[in-house]
């Protein structure tokens, strides 16, 4: 296996976060009723004709600017004609030749810490097609075209990805961008973010890519990795077998867990693309393009290093708290009002409070303990009121009582114990109640001052300040 | 009252305005000319008798009162082409011979906000493919001056309709000649206006950069009236320009002395009969007398024409048709065994042999291997025989010539040879190709039949091709008769 | 430019148009006849010169600003559909 080389190009289809649909003045809004916001025009009725909606130009061309690509003075829509229930005019009106967006690129982490740049080839505008709903009906398919019309931008990468954890990186890191850009809510099981990967394998060191297999509507990060680990050993055994890889159309099955061939693509589709007469060429200029480039956000990358260089994190960290922007700003909050250790803050951020927002599946925006909340149990840490320990006890009761730090930790009398007096008392005690280990101990049984620790520790509820505890049992036990 | 169908679109919207008549007279009166028509022309498909006379009763109250739109109570009929809210839109087709439509057409609003009361859907070739009304699916329309003959095509009903003066006016769509090569074959005036002047939303597309609508009337100063409520900007038609619409009424007086006429040397070639060659000599003459200027120019590319047209249209055509599946609206087979036999039964059912052989061809050119050699060749040409028009409108302002090479043949005569019929358009083809307006206009008879003056222009020119004809119009008569049997 | 049997058949495939067995050669015969009379267009020298896909040159495309105007008419629209339920257009399944 290991002299094969696998080449993968993913296809990304992001719904752009319009109101309108691309063509008509329909809504874009998910999880309406069945055809209830298909209009004619959406519909493809006789005589009806596409207006283009300027938003998702404006999307497109902050999409292109952010990934430094170019952007075309003068870009062409093109019907890419096929019959398909869910395509009401029998043709889909894309972009072909002549796409808004061109040799562009971002960078991705691996997990060795390495960067590895990703060219973008393209990215264009089209439109999506509606629903086709084969369960629960018998003996026939239903059609819902609410989605039909609704804007995508089409974001073709090079085929210069090595791995399918190289694949999901970029995918993960163009789904931050665009949620960043505020061009799509990125949110995969409702269908706004959607990806196709090209997959291929050839002998390292080979020239020439191998035959491609097309692998589509994969609609999440696990599925991508699974689906591409699945095709790259199914295409390396048959070629091993002396079979030849057949360029196809292929689904993946999440409960097989396999890749098989799209039933319904019969002989390769001929589409006929040639320029739509219906709408003129799309003009963008540079007073256009700089209006849209005022609108850009701190993108990713920059925020990230922002983070690396002014609050003194490591990268992982940087790249962690820098995935989504609200996930960002709620650092930077907390952060602004707990100033004195932006690392406790992000081990925090990407601890106790992921974990807390896992737990439910809930997103940032969701949190039950504001940044100003978390910051406020952050100073107590800092300013040594409390143990990192009780911290998390206190935290799970802010998380689900909604109370300050500073209440809870009133109300539960947890204040950290840092009177020297108190402290000793309590070590007092622990040695006498456990006179045979203390003289293991003294004898030279050095582990034993852990267990003594947590003795002391337990006795004090936890409370007692570590680093005195430590140094004043230390001074006890030496008799 | 006999004589209100020779009063012409403007006289009855001035008379209706002077209340010398009633809306619902006049509605009446053209309703009962239609339906007694109607077996011998076959020209609608759709006749619309109780809304055309609630319309009508509606405009006359708005006259009464003083208020209502230029054409307020004039009765019009629509090529069935147009889309009609609540009134079955055929296109002359079985695939859509159930659909009612559920929008109106820009156009239709348009005329409708005028005031202007529509008696039906006139009939047409099937989706506008044809040069001589013989492929709808409703049956062939009759020549009113020989019903032996075709009325040309594909606003074969609409030509017929005003040539018979069953209506003072109806809108039709060109995109090879449907407009002109008709109105010569009938002895009717049609305008062609420039592309993007008329809306085309809710006008079923057949070529999408070809495609224009316009109107038949009896006269150049009734086409300037019904251009000017019909045309303007549209924001549901992305090709559709923003530009002010004349007042091409007012314009028609403009003086003709000095206009400079081209006569197309490709115009005046072996293909015109000569008795029609003739007639347009004469017309030309009288141009001449009234003060035009006349100089011979040449478009060397223009005999391309056809070939260009017979490429780009059935292209644009095969795409836009691909919407007729049998799923949302339209014909569908009967139990279909599955998808693919859904959409190849309904299709093959529902579209005749003319669409057919053209979703074919624009299928073939389009595909891939094709394309380069076919398509963007095809448009290359174009961009040739539109710079050629460029060119001569540089030395002159308008072109004159024959609309057609003969004037209207029988019926079943050229339905065997494809191209045969498609060379009826070799004179008309041009003004689509360029997005040229064009006005046809009878000049006289070769025998019987009519002939038509074909008038080019630049863009936007339609105010001085409306003044043009309508001076021609104010020395001669031609425009004046009327066939046998509907006098 | 004579067409064969198979490129009509597969043309008229790409179009989902069912032709009987009478019609295909009669279809056979006029396209080829119209792919010939198109043929007169490689006479043309068209080197450097630009295909034209609008006839009104130098215009673009108006921008529409993004704003919902549309409501539900399903009911109304789904009068001409041939087969519906439950506010979907029916159409024999498809498998993928």
């Amino acid at each position: 296996m290991s002299d094969w080389e696998t080449v993968i190009g993913l296809e990304i289809h992001a719904q752009l976060a319009t109101r309108s649909k691309i063509f008509s003045g329909s809504a874009t809004a998910y999880g309406a009723p069945a055809n209830s916001q298909a209009n004619l025009v959406d519909l493809g009725y006789p005589g009806v004709l596409p207006v283009l909606n300027e938003a998702a130009v404006r999307m497109a061309v902050k999409l292109g600017l952010a990934i430094n690509a170019t952007i075309a003075p003068v870009s062409v829509f093109a019907r890419k004609n096929y019959f398909y229930p869910d395509l009401p005019k029998g043709y889909q009106i894309s972009q072909y030749e002549l796409p808004i967006v061109a040799h562009g690129a971002l960078e991705i982490v691996l997990e060795d810490g390495q960067v590895k740049r990703v060219g973008i080839t393209r990215a264009h505008l089209e439109e999506d097609a509606g629903k086709s709903l084969h369960e629960g009906l018998a003996g026939v398919t239903g059609v819902d075209l609410n989605r039909a019309g609704t804007p995508l931008v089409e974001i073709v990468s090079e085929p210069d990805l090595r791995s399918a954890r190289e694949a999901v990186a970029y995918m993960k890191k163009v789904h931050t961008l665009v949620r960043y850009l505020e061009i799509c809510d990125g949110n995969m099981q409702e269908g706004s973010f959607r990806c196709d990967a090209n997959v291929s394998v050839r002998k390292l060191g080979a020239a020439k890519f191998g035959t491609r297999a097309e692998i589509k509507n994969l609609n999440s990060f696990r599925f991508v990795e699974r689906a591409i680990n699945y095709e790259v050993a199914r295409q390396i055994e048959l070629l091993e077998g002396g079979g030849a890889v057949v360029q196809e159309t292929r689904l993946y099955d999440p409960d097989k867990g396999e890749t098989r061939p799209m039933r319904s693509k019969e002989e390769a589709n001929d589409y006929r693309y040639f320029p739509d007469p219906d709408l003129l060429p799309v003009a963008v200029d540079t007073a256009f393009i700089e209006s849209v480039r005022a609108t850009l956000p701190e993108l990713p990358d920059q925020k990230a290093a922002r983070f690396v260089s002014q609050y003194a994190l490591p990268v992982y960290d940087a790249q962690v708290l820098t995935a989504s922007r609200e996930l960002a700003d709620y650092y930077e909050a907390a952060v602004r009002a707990a100033p004195a250790d932006p690392k406790l803050a992000a081990n925090w951020v990407m601890g106790e409070l992921a974990a807390a927002l896992n737990k439910e599946s809930l997103e940032i925006g969701a949190t039950r303990v504001a940044a100003a909340q978390l910051a406020g149990l952050l100073k107590r840490i800092s300013d040594q009121t409390i143990s990192g320990k009780l911290a998390k006890e206190v935290f799970e009761a802010m998380w689900s009582g909604g109370a300050d730090a500073d209440a809870v930790i009133a109300e539960r009398g947890l204040k950290q114990i840092t009177d020297s007096a108190a402290i000793e008392r309590v070590i007092d005690e622990v040695l006498s109640r456990n006179p045979g280990q203390l003289a293991e101990y003294r004898a030279g049984k050095d582990k034993l001052f852990g267990f003594f620790v947590g003795q002391a520790m337990k006795a004090s509820g936890g409370k007692a300040n570590p680093a005195q505890l430590n140094e004043l049992l230390r001074a006890k036990l030496k008799g | 009252m006999s004589e209100l169908h020779h009063i012409g679109l403007a006289g009855l919207a001035a008379g209706l305005r002077a209340r010398r008549f009633s809306s619902v007279e006049l509605t009446e009166a053209f309703l009962g000319r239609i339906e007694r028509a109607q077996g011998a022309l076959n020209a609608f498909i759709s006749v619309t008798r109780e809304a055309a006379l609630a319309a009508a009763a509606a405009a006359d109250r708005a006259l009464a009162a003083g208020s209502g739109g230029a054409l307020e109570g004039v009765p019009i009929a629509h090529k069935d082409l147009f889309c009609t809210q609540g009134v079955r839109t055929t296109c002359g087709s079985r695939m859509l011979d159930n659909f009612v439509s559920p929008y109106d057409a820009t156009v239709v609003a348009k005329l409708k906000r005028a005031g202007a009361v529509m008696l039906g859907k006139t009939n047409m070739d099937e989706f506008a493919m044809g040069s001589s009304n013989e492929t709808s699916y409703y049956g062939a329309v009759r020549n009113p001056w020989d019903t032996r003959l075709v009325p040309g095509g594909s606003s074969g009903g609409s030509a017929a309709a005003v040539a018979a003066r069953l209506v003072p006016g109806a809108t039709a769509t060109d995109t090879g000649g449907s407009i002109r090569q008709p109105a010569a074959l009938c002895g009717v005036t049609g305008l062609k206006p420039t592309y993007g002047r008329v809306s085309r939303f809710g006008m079923v597309a057949f070529a999408s950069s070809l495609d224009q609508g316009g109107v038949l009337t009896a006269s150049a100063a009734d086409a300037a009236l019904m251009l000017r409520e019909m045309a303007g900007f549209d924001p549901n038609d992305s090709t559709s320009v923003e530009r002010e619409v004349p007042d091409y009424v007012a314009a028609l007086d403009a003086p003709l002395a000095g206009l400079k006429v081209g006569l197309l040397k490709e115009f005046f070639d072996k293909g015109l009969e000569p008795d029609n060659e003739r007639r347009i000599r004469e017309a030309l003459s009288v141009f001449e007398s009234l003060g035009a200027r006349l100089t011979e120019v040449s478009l060397p590319n223009l005999p391309l024409s056809v070939p260009v047209y017979y490429v780009v249209a059935p292209a644009e055509c095969s795409s836009n048709l691909a919407r007729f599946d049998g799923v949302r609206y339209g014909h569908r087979c009967e139990q279909p065994r599955d998808l693919l036999d859904l959409y190849r039964r309904s299709r093959g059912e529902g579209f005749g042999a003319e669409v057919k052989r053209r979703i074919m061809t624009g299928t073939y050119v389009l595909s891939a291997g094709y394309y380069d050699a076919y398509y963007l060749k095809a448009q290359r040409v174009r961009q040739l025989i539109s710079a050629d028009f460029t060119r001569a409108f540089a030395q002159v302002d308008v072109l004159m010539g024959p609309t057609t090479p003969t004037a209207a043949f029988p019926i079943g005569a050229k339905t065997s040879d494809p191209i045969t019929m498609y060379l009826n358009d070799i004179y008309t083809i041009g003004a689509n190709l360029a997005g040229l307006p064009g006005v046809s206009i009878p000049c006289g008879f070769v025998g019987a039949l009519p002939v038509g003056l074909q008038i080019v222009g630049p863009h936007f020119s339609e105010a001085r091709l409306l003044g043009a004809a309508h001076a021609y119009q104010r020395a001669t008569d031609w425009h004046t008769r009327v066939p046998a049997g509907y006098a | 430019m004579a067409l064969t049997r198979e490129q009509i058949e597969s043309i008229a495939a790409l179009a989902r148009l069912e032709l009987t067995a009478e019609e295909l050669p009669v279809y056979q015969a006029s396209l080829s006849s119209i792919l010939e009379f198109i043929g007169a267009l490689e006479r043309a020298d068209t080197a450097s010169v630009t295909p034209m896909a609008h006839p009104l040159p130098g215009l673009s495309q108006r921008l529409r600003p993004d704003v919902v105007t549309e409501t539900d008419h399903h009911a109304e629209y789904q009068r001409n559909a041939p087969q519906t339920a439950a506010g979907l257009y029916l159409v024999p399944k498809v498998i993928e």
